[in-house]
């Protein structure tokens, strides 16, 4: 409709487009506002909306008393090590299921797919207990098993959309020109595999940085997450909300950005490609 | 093009992740049947005895088990119904040739990629405290008296909470494909001269169709499994009032350590999840085709 449009319809538009999306957005602009305020001013009535003393100290507050940098530290080890490892086990599989598919390549597909449905909540009892035999409880090892286990299906079926649609054409070119199977890998192939495979790692990490069920109930104080430790703010202690604030915008601003920078990308990878 | 060795080398290649899957998906649930069937307590005595159906019996027949159910059916319901319809009509505003649209874009999804913990902890104490929280402030201002949410009104509080972490989910799935719907055919219409609810009505909507149906499964298997969001607000109470299944099931496991129990919910679990899951496996299967 963009020949049609008038100034004024679309400023009208873009007026009611705001102000629906400014209401989506706001409690995550409340919620940084208040991780500037005093523990004063975060519940003062009426509420202080931008006139009040701002102030980094909720920041400094909460690295000093609940070692924030650690529990990070946790997110980011956990998040990385079941990324890496979905990469290692997920990258072969995606490429022999893309480049040379058997007659039951989609089964095998659609059968990954469907271990992803089960719900966590149905193996809460025999992981918990099997974690507990091992020694693994609240260990990084247990709950890097866990995320990649339970994200693998994903990101094979991401990265063989984004392979597929690699030309099998340049393949044949290459080998035609009597490159290696390792050549054509490393030269050909790997160049053009690089934005689906950083695609796939975006999301993965974003899914397991937000993960909580697992986190929740298999850590405890040694490899808890950040999900882990904002949720031991609910605890009723009294009103720390300047506080709680500024320890969940650190925990949640690396993704926020991440999300922003990987939009389309990660409709490919949350729909399993049927959206692209 | 497929040779024999590369056959085999493919193989060989898949069969890692293929074998990791098979463990991750049969053993767990394989401990998870046997342990439904025992007499199994983690406090108590140590001889889990064999038992048969009756830790179904009891985890059916317990009144928390229906309460839970009709919980879980409202929550993903109510979830669904908000979601997709907002995430359409944001969606299709955000289509519309607005003034920077990338940063209302951005501002309207970015929802989804708060984690629970933190989604759940803002609204729960920033919102709906019933003091200092800005919705009684507001109610201040209409001089009505605030909602106490999470005692009078626990479980739309809840739904609220999620709502707004899905909405941008559907939101964004929704805008893309609206956006990959051809320019041509928006022109073409344009210059059919369409009336804008027609072009709505029969290029528009069945375009939608497809991507709302996935977003409508793949929100139903995330929803089945909300957790953290009543773990920190209101830890399945007050009473029963927010106790889905999941959260009925970890209470068994984890609070009452029913380790029989809780798996015979466990697997109750699992069936209802398959029945979701048949259909969005079908619908990804097509496209697999295409």
């Amino acid at each position: 409709m963009a020949r049609k449009a008038t100034t004024s319809r679309r400023l009208l538009m873009t007026f009611l487009a705001y102000a629906f999306a400014l209401m989506l957005f706001f409690p995550i602009l409340w919620m940084v506002i208040t991780s500037f305020k005093s523990e004063a001013d975060a519940i003062a009535l009426p509420p202080k909306f931008l006139f009040f003393h701002w102030t980094l100290a909720n920041y400094i507050d909460v690295q000093a008393r609940n070692n924030y940098w650690r529990f990070a530290f946790n997110s980011v080890t956990l998040s990385f090590g079941s990324t890496v490892l979905g990469l290692l086990v997920g990258i072969p599989a995606a490429y022999a299921f893309a480049f040379a598919p058997t007659k039951n390549t989609k089964q095998i597909l659609l059968w990954m797919l469907s271990t992803k449905m089960m719900p966590a909540v149905g193996v809460l009892v025999p992981i918990y207990l099997l974690l507990l035999q091992f020694h693994l409880l609240d260990t990084f090892t247990g709950l890097i098993i866990i995320l990649f286990l339970s994200n693998l299906p994903i990101m094979i079926w991401m990265l063989y959309t984004y392979f597929k649609e690699i030309p099998h054409e340049i393949l044949e070119a290459s080998r035609m020109d009597g490159a290696s199977r390792w050549k054509e890998i490393v030269y050909v192939l790997s160049p053009m595999a690089v934005p689906g495979i950083a695609s796939t790692v975006l999301l993965n990490i974003i899914l397991s940085w937000n993960e909580t069920f697992w986190s929740l109930n298999v850590t405890n104080i040694h490899a808890a997450p950040l999900t882990a430790f904002i949720a031991s703010y609910s605890s009723p202690e009294g009103l720390f909300w300047a506080k709680l604030s500024a320890a969940s915008t650190l925990a949640v601003a690396p993704i926020v950005l991440l999300g922003w920078f990987s939009q389309r990308q990660l409709v490919r990878g949350l729909t399993f490609g049927a959206v692209k | 093009m497929a040779t024999k060795q590369t056959q085999s080398a493919a193989r060989l290649l898949a069969a890692p992740s293929i074998g990791l899957l098979l463990l991750w998906m049969i053993v767990p649930l394989a401990l998870t049947i046997y342990d439904s069937t025992l007499n199994y307590t983690l406090q108590g005595n140590p001889v889990h005895k064999f038992i048969g159906w009756t830790n179904y019996y009891y985890f059916i027949t317990d009144p928390a088990f229906l309460t839970s159910i009709w919980n879980t059916l409202v929550l993903v319901g109510s979830v669904l119904v908000i979601s997709v319809v907002g995430g359409t009509g944001m969606a299709l505003l955000l289509d519309q040739p607005i003034f920077g649209q990338g940063v209302a874009r951005v501002m309207a999804i970015s929802p989804f990629f708060i984690m629970a913990t933190v989604a759940a902890l803002v609204w729960k104490n920033l919102f709906m405290q019933p003091v200092f929280g800005l919705f009684a402030w507001i109610a201040h201002l209409f001089g009505v008296p605030p909602i106490d949410w999470f005692t009078n009104d626990p479980m739309i509080a809840v739904i609220i909470i999620v709502a707004w972490q899905w909405l941008p989910f559907a939101t964004l799935i929704l805008l893309t494909a609206l956006q990959s719907l051809d320019l041509e055919q928006k022109d073409a219409a344009q210059m059919d001269g369409a009336p804008p609810l027609s072009y709505f009505w029969y290029l528009v909507l069945p375009h939608l169709a497809r991507p709302a149906t996935v977003v409508i499964l793949i929100e139903t298997i995330f929803l089945l499994g909300i957790f953290a969001e009543i773990f920190v607000t209101t830890g399945g109470g007050p009473g029963l009032a927010t106790t889905n299944l999941t959260f009925l099931v970890f209470r068994s496991a984890l609070r009452d350590f029913d380790v029989g129990g809780a798996a015979a919910g466990g697997i109750i679990a699992v069936v209802l999840a398959n029945v979701v899951s048949i259909f969005l496996t079908r619908l990804v299967g097509k496209n697999l085709e295409g």
